[in-house]
């Protein structure tokens, strides 16, 4: 049987379960499901990091791998700079546009480097929105409150504290940036409510969130002059004999030639990982998503945090084949779509959270009521077409219209034919240790962003990652350019890395991995 | 658990693919059927630096032209959101040359009379329709560029709200126009200039700094984990 044919199941037991309702699991029945499922708990999938900051403490293997795995840099190499600045920003997403923008602003002078071209990023897809407490009936308390509760309480409660108060002057520098944001019919921003949030909280440029906000900084760091270096992807960072990182070292992707940047502080602002793919899963994630800033930091001595949690978004796409791992919004759950096994049957209130959805859709799925695609993935089905036999005819085109027309490009019509689905690897929860400047244990570098760990705890809330970027991106570069004013460059040393190779050495580290890993492995070698 | 196998349909297509004969940059190979624009140069064994992006669509860096078999018309699509099939020809477009005026949105006098001296080719469009026939993303680019040159800034914001910049229509404009990027300078002077300021925001911006919220911190942050947990409980 097709795809196709498999779809029929969905339409003819589509009435059958409109009558049913599917009561949410009890906490002991969660927590078993969560343990047996959920990503996170798959013991198999975990080891512990053998040496450096966060020896002893466990990870998934392929992150552990990357971050025990050796530099491209020899002892020897030549550290003359071919460039000096005060301060240079790794990564072009939303992070570094907005540290290159602030310590450009405050006087520094800014190199901005980036493994891709300017503003390609994580930030760009975000489409969701960006949580901000502008509403008169919300607070930045409540903000603060909600962020808690969705990272399991273990979020860090400065960075937090610092995050949900600054958001109103983040959003207010965008505006005058240029940035449109929806706005209600007195002019007031609209607020949309997001999951796991108590007040409506969510600023949207429609469901380009992320676009808007990137074509507007990216720009913008045209216009300043912002010195650029495309193409170039950082493998070693630099330190003096205090171990206080004075620049970094790139590889240039055009012509395969390192290069060698001195500068008074550094931030980095390099984004996730979800490219690592970790357990097989896919990603929502850019395709520079591979997670260069925690190696880099980690050999450097920085501490890591939440490196054991990642964020699974249940609704990945599994059909068509182009769109393997891209979102499905929430919204569908959220208004009543079905989640439908290959047998007709509903296994799991919709709504319930999104670990919980997301174990179930692989419970489902590893006990063989999954549905297989022509090239070989498993998901289930979505049942789309049932908002229209819910709400009428033209629901799904009228609510979700960027959906519709990703999935048109394929000939499929989702007010007509369900989609199949299966969780996508979305967020890394956790990442460099950071303090209100965003400045780590290691003096002078930086870090923002998604390659940043505290702030969330053990779960990002929807939203909260775009305010976060703005926030730490902001900070840091203040921090940053104000640190540089005041101080003179250091020495070009890799001293950090000899220290990291003899503790390698100690351990019997022989994986013969190289890191960072630089882009994902996708050219078919035969 | 082992995968009960009763519903799995393991189609001949998943075992041996269909194979389609297409056409990179001049070069012949075979490649699955089905497969995208960008996984066909990865199944061809090429590196891609240049011409990947987001691989979902919202970055632009992808931007591609291809044809399909037997017809002479050129067309453009996103190498990340395009299926090969039997027969295509395509090409990853590298970037384009196109001028970027530079300009301080804040400190422009009157944006709309601006236009004409950042973007002084924009007033020349000729109405071939070519960028809109070049947009992927199904903007009527043509009707942009005369929108912002009336000086109808909001319409311009609206319709290329989901412009992502792959600059496909630039090389095809015959006036020499870089329709996305005057949309950009449109988009964020109408952002930045045109746009009511939102009253609520300088409330709350003002509210946080005379420290409204200082007392309800105090309590908050004072609290045992145990204390926190229990309030942050009675907050739906």
């Amino acid at each position: 049987m097709d795809i196709h044919a498999l779809q029929q199941i969905v339409h003819q037991t589509r009435d059958a379960r409109r009558k049913q309702t599917i009561p949410k699991f009890s906490p002991a029945d969660r927590d078993q499901l969560i343990h047996k499922y959920h990503p996170d708990y798959r013991a198999s999938a975990y080891r512990p990091i053998r040496f450096g900051p966060n020896a002893d403490e466990k990870t998934v293997v392929e992150l552990a791998t990357l971050l025990e795995g050796d530099s491209l840099i020899t002892d020897e190499m030549d550290l003359t700079p071919q460039y000096t600045t005060d301060v240079l920003v790794i990564g072009g997403g939303g992070a570094g546009c907005a540290a290159a923008l602030h310590a450009h602003h405050a006087g520094a002078k800014v190199m901005l480097a980036t493994k891709l071209r300017l503003g390609d990023s994580n930030s760009v897809m975000a489409q969701g929105g960006m949580q901000i407490s502008v509403a008169p009936e919300d607070s930045p308390v409540t903000h603060f409150i909600d962020t808690l509760k969705g990272g399991h309480m273990h979020n860090d409660h400065d960075l937090l504290k610092v995050m949900v108060e600054e958001g109103p002057s983040i959003a207010k520098w965008l505006i005058e940036l240029g940035v449109l944001f929806d706005r209600q019919a007195d002019g007031n921003l609209h607020v949309k409510k997001g999951g796991g949030s108590s007040k409506p909280r969510l600023l949207t440029c429609s469901d380009y969130t992320g676009l808007e906000i990137m074509r507007v900084l990216k720009d913008e760091v045209l216009n300043q002059k912002i010195q650029l270096l495309e193409f170039c992807a950082a493998v070693e960072l630099l330190s003096d004999e205090h171990g206080q990182c004075t620049g970094a070292i790139f590889k240039d992707l055009d012509n395969h030639r390192f290069v060698v940047v001195a500068a008074k502080s550094v931030i980095l602002a390099t984004g996730g990982i979800g490219r690592l793919h970790i357990q097989g899963f896919p990603t929502s994630n850019h395709y520079g998503a591979t997670g260069d800033g925690l190696c880099l930091s980690y050999r450097m001595g920085a501490k890591l945090a939440h490196i054991d949690t990642f964020q699974y978004h249940p609704s990945g796409a599994v059909y068509p084949e182009q769109l393997v791992g891209q979102l499905v919004t929430e919204g569908i759950r959220s208004e009543g779509g079905h989640l439908v096994n290959a047998k007709g049957e509903r296994f799991v209130n919709e709504l319930d959270t999104r670990d919980v959805v997301s174990s179930s859709i692989i419970r489902e799925c590893e006990e063989g009521r999954g549905i297989r695609t022509m090239s070989g993935r498993v998901g289930v089905w979505l049942d789309t077409p049932l908002l229209d036999a819910e709400h009428g005819p033209g629901t799904v085109e009228k609510h979700f219209p960027a959906m519709m027309m990703q999935f048109e490009r394929f000939g499929i019509d989702i007010s007509k034919d369900p989609v199949l689905i299966y969780p996508t690897l979305h967020y890394q929860n956790g990442g460099v240790k950071i303090d209100t400047n965003s400045e780590t244990n290691v003096k002078n570098l930086f870090v923002a962003g998604e390659a940043s760990g505290g702030l969330h705890g053990r779960n990002r809330l929807m939203g909260n990652s775009l305010l976060d970027l703005m926030v730490f991106g902001k900070r840091s570069g203040l921090t940053a350019a104000s640190r540089a004013a005041s101080m003179s460059h250091g020495k070009l040393t890799v001293q950090h890395l000899q220290r990291f190779r003899a503790d390698a050495k100690k351990h019997g580290n022989v994986s013969g991995v190289t890191s960072p890993m630089i882009l994902p492995a996708y050219t078919r070698k035969t | 658990m082992a995968q009960d196998n009763t519903n799995v349909i393991d189609q001949p297509e998943v075992m041996q693919p269909r194979m389609v004969s297409i056409e990179i940059s001049g070069k012949k190979y075979d490649v699955p059927e089905g497969i995208t624009v960008i996984k066909a140069l990865w199944y061809t064994g090429q590196e891609v630096v240049r011409g990947a992006g987001c691989l979902g669509g919202f970055c632009g860096a992808c931007a591609t032209y291809y044809r399909t078999k037997d017809d002479p018309k050129v067309r453009t699509c996103l190498a990340c959101q395009m299926a090969v099939e039997d027969g295509m020809s395509f090409t990853i477009m590298p970037p384009f040359p196109a001028r970027k005026a530079t300009y301080d949105i804040q400190a422009l006098k009157d944006p709309k009379q601006d236009l004409f001296n950042l973007y002084p080719e924009a007033p020349l469009c000729r109405n071939c329709n070519a960028c809109t026939e070049a947009c992927p993303q199904k903007i009527d680019v043509r009707e942009g560029v005369w929108k912002a040159v009336f000086g109808d800034f909001k319409s311009v914001s609206e319709m290329f709200m989901d412009c992502v910049m792959c600059g496909m229509c630039t090389p095809v404009c015959i006036a020499d126009i870089a329709p996305n990027l005057v949309a950009l300078y449109v988009s964020r002077a109408q952002g930045a200039r045109f746009t009511e300021k939102p009253v609520g925001l300088d409330a709350r911006i003002k509210e946080i700094q005379e420290g409204r919220y200082n007392d309800e911190w105090k309590k908050l942050l004072k609290m045992s984990e145990k204390e926190l947990a229990d309030h942050c409980a009675t907050v739906k």
